[in-house]
């Protein structure tokens, strides 16, 4: 414990010298969260040194061994740095799907060569990745993907259609999944493919959300040649690193870390609510922290050892749900005002489009219905779920 | 915080959960029920928690019980719940023993926690006078009178008060309320049992002219507040411990027969719509577990916002208790509504139990309150 206490002074005092005063400030705009890569166009130098000197220190991703780039450090010591960065408000150096998706997937599953080849650069923000999952006709049922890879000798053909990409207009690289046979059952001819997004064929169409804006495109595929060394973990395995991922991926859409509780949050907006809302938002508070609590329950179980399987669609479920409920109350608590789109007044918006965004939460990554089943089948034992 | 089992605590856990199911299933509270037994719950019984260690599970060591703490008392008394157990731990063990042992004298201590923990007295608690819990508002009064009070009023809702040894009173005096303890047989006492809908039983006592002494307050004159946030929060909380065990017994209860009653030739469990309901009260009630443990170890670790955690956690098991007990019912179909199954006898604790002590409403007012 004491090595801990140790930990945590050096890291402040690191912190205090190295973090840029600008990204000690609330992130606002979109572009203010630096996603890095080829195409990013760093929005002050600050942004850049931030990620440089972070990225040097392996804390982007603080937990992934120092030979691929990441910081080496404990689950107790991640977790002190991230209360240090907390404590001076340190904007997150990078937004990554590279850190948060692939890395988990090739670190488990990946070859030693693809991990020396992809992790460093994802760790220092060089390379920006999107993850080709969802399909026209293959949403909740995932495995009914149909985007083909026939097996040329030497290379992969991918035909097909992805959609729900997540910034693919923006990513240097897709992690995929393709199908590689489809003559058994659904799951078990799916393969995880790797590949470049300027490779000749691949082409992606931004989709306009009802918030107004388009964080995610449709992504297609025309004869696009994906070498053999790219394929992640063995040829039709794909299905086993989808689930874990997904799993991963459910863990940290439940736990999106607020730093207000709500109502703080309508406070300091300068809005006194009526004894009724007042009451709905109690009873919100309530189940918020409760949830929080159910976080360290179930990272102190995870840290004994347990693990959490599917316990994490419960944690998805609920958490997402909480978090629709908190924008309803903040636009109930907003009323006329919440309902401005463009202007100055309103930061064009801003709360209208978060309240429509986190209608999404419920869908992304497995939907809510998907998440009972999951918990009906694997928790519960219910027969043929 | 400590939101997983130690060890010591995953050992009390087993032990409890086979002491329970073995001596205090739920047909032991059948046959009280049925019997019409006099006490309440089983003599024998309380002295075989008491072996156990359950009577004197908060009481220090120096007099003689094992001070394990409250996520210890929560961790038996979810077990109770599992089992519908009846038996004088809320009010002796838990209610008692946290007037006394922070704010009691070193008479009384040395007094009442031995004998708590030794299993020779029960002790009540009466704090309730109306329909609904409201311990803010005492109109019982303690007025000087010699050497010390009288106690003039009428309480209601005192578990166990029928047959309890002694009593704890909540009384106001012209500086605040105050905590007086009393033998049950004190002259001018009057105690009429009531009978509940979850087979347990509770008193209306009255008190006319009941003289006490200084020596019979627990902690100093006016300062019952103190006392009473003390006392009700181990209550709320353990409460809370118990709602959770009952209410976890009651939805396994009703999985097991999703998965064994047949209708349109299949097993009713493959049914997506019950599915649903059934996984929704699952996330209900992990989430539920979460607040209790945060709750009980916010005491034992003394945190500052410890009355608040404690709201919180029984606001939340009146509301998922409730929810899973109403559910347990209809996803039962008509078997739900019979005696001969056990589903309503959860029901009816559940509902006790979510009454008691402040429903949700009264803890979600309280944190509102707070917040201005």
């Amino acid at each position: 414990m004491t090595d801990l206490k140790e930990f945590r002074s050096q890291t402040r005092d690191w912190l205090e010298e190295n973090c840029p005063a600008e990204m000690r400030v609330a992130m606002v705009r979109e572009k203010d969260a630096c996603w890095g890569g080829k195409n990013w166009v760093f929005q002050s130098e600050a942004q850049k040194t931030w990620l440089e000197l972070m990225a040097a220190k392996g804390w982007t991703a603080p937990s992934w061994p120092k030979q691929y780039g990441g910081g080496d450090l404990s689950r107790a010591e991640a977790k002190v740095l991230g209360q240090e960065m907390e404590r001076i408000n340190a904007r997150p150096p990078l937004h990554s799907f590279g850190i948060w998706m692939l890395g988990p997937a090739l670190l488990k599953f990946g070859s030693e060569e693809q991990k020396l080849k992809y992790l460093p650069e994802i760790c220092r923000g060089e390379i920006r990745w999107c993850q080709g999952y969802s399909e026209p006709n293959a949403g909740s049922d995932l495995a009914a993907l149909a985007t083909k890879a026939e097996d040329k000798g030497d290379h992969f053909l991918v035909n097909g259609q992805k959609i729900w990409t997540s910034y693919a207009d923006q990513a240097d690289w897709i992690f995929c999944l393709v199908r590689t046979d489809a003559s058994g059952k659904k799951q078990e001819g799916v393969s995880f493919l790797l590949f470049d997004m300027q490779t000749p064929g691949v082409s992606t169409k931004p989709i306009k959300l009802i918030s107004g804006n388009s964080p995610f495109c449709e992504t297609f595929f025309v004869d696009v040649k994906v070498p053999k060394e790219n394929l992640v973990g063995e040829l039709n395995k794909g299905w086993t690193i989808t689930k874990y991922l997904l799993t991963h991926e459910r863990e940290m859409i439940g736990d999106q870390t607020k730093t207000k509780s709500l109502s703080q949050e309508i406070a300091d907006m300068g809005i006194t609510v009526g004894p009724v809302l007042q009451a709905k938002i109690c009873e919100f508070e309530i189940d918020d922290w409760a949830f929080d609590q159910t976080m360290n329950r179930m990272l102190a179980e995870a840290k004994a050892g347990a693990s959490l399987g599917a316990k994490s669609s419960m944690l998805k479920y609920y958490g997402t749900e909480l978090n629709k409920r908190r924008y309803e109350l903040l636009m109930d608590a907003s009323g006329h005002d919440g309902l401005q789109w463009e202007g100055a007044n309103s930061n064009d918006g801003e709360l209208a489009r978060l309240w429509l965004r986190t209608k999404g939460n419920s869908i992304e990554g497995g939907t809510s219905e998907i998440m009972l089943n999951i918990i009906a089948k694997h928790i519960l034992q219910m027969p043929g779920a | 915080m400590a939101l997983v089992l130690n060890d010591d605590e995953k050992m009390l856990h087993e032990s409890a959960a086979g002491f329970f199911a073995d001596n205090a299933p739920v047909s032991a509270l059948r046959a009280l029920r049925d019997t019409r037994d006099e006490t309440g719950f089983s003599p024998k019984l309380w002295q075989d928690m008491t072996d156990m260690g359950f009577a004197g599970i908060l009481v220090p060591e120096e007099q003689g019980g094992v001070d394990m703490g409250y996520m210890a008392a929560g961790l038996v008394a979810e077990q109770m719940g599992r089992n519908l157990t009846a038996s004088a731990f809320l009010s002796t063990s838990v209610l008692a023993v946290a007037a006394l042992k922070n704010h009691g004298s070193d008479a009384q201590k040395s007094e009442f926690l031995t004998k708590i923990s030794a299993g020779d007295i029960t002790v009540a608690l009466a704090i309730d006078e109306g329909r609904k819990h409201n311990p803010a508002e005492i109109s019982l009064s303690a007025t000087a009178s010699g050497n010390g009070f009288k106690l003039s009023g009428s309480k209601t809702m005192v578990i166990d008060g029928h047959i309890a040894d002694h009593i704890i009173v909540a009384a106001k005096t012209d500086v605040g309320p105050s905590l007086f303890l009393l033998p049950a047989d004190s002259e001018g006492v009057t105690r009429t049992r009531v009978i509940m809908l979850d087979s347990r039983n509770s008193a209306h006592i009255e008190f006319d002219n009941v003289e006490v002494t200084g020596a019979q307050m627990i902690g100093p004159l006016g300062g019952g507040e103190d006392v009473l946030s003390d006392v009700l929060n181990a209550g709320r909380a353990v409460l809370a411990a118990e709602m959770l065990g009952a209410a976890s017994q009651v939805f396994e209860l009703t999985t097991d027969y999703l998965k064994e009653r047949k209708q349109f030739g299949r097993i009713i469990g493959e049914f997506q719509a019950l599915q649903h309901r059934a996984a929704h009260l699952y996330c209900e009630l992990e989430i539920a577990r979460s607040s209790v443990y945060a709750a009980l170890t916010a005491l034992d670790i003394g945190a500052n916002d410890a009355s608040d955690c404690v709201a919180k956690a029984k606001a939340k098991l009146g509301c998922v208790a409730r929810l899973v007990a109403v559910e347990a019912v209809q996803l039962h179909g008509g078997m739900g509504m019979t005696d001969e199954l056990d589903i309503g006898l959860y029901l009816k604790r559940i509902r006790a139990a979510q009454e008691l002590f402040g429903d949700s409403d009264f803890h979600m007012q309280t944190l509102m309150t707070e917040q201005g």
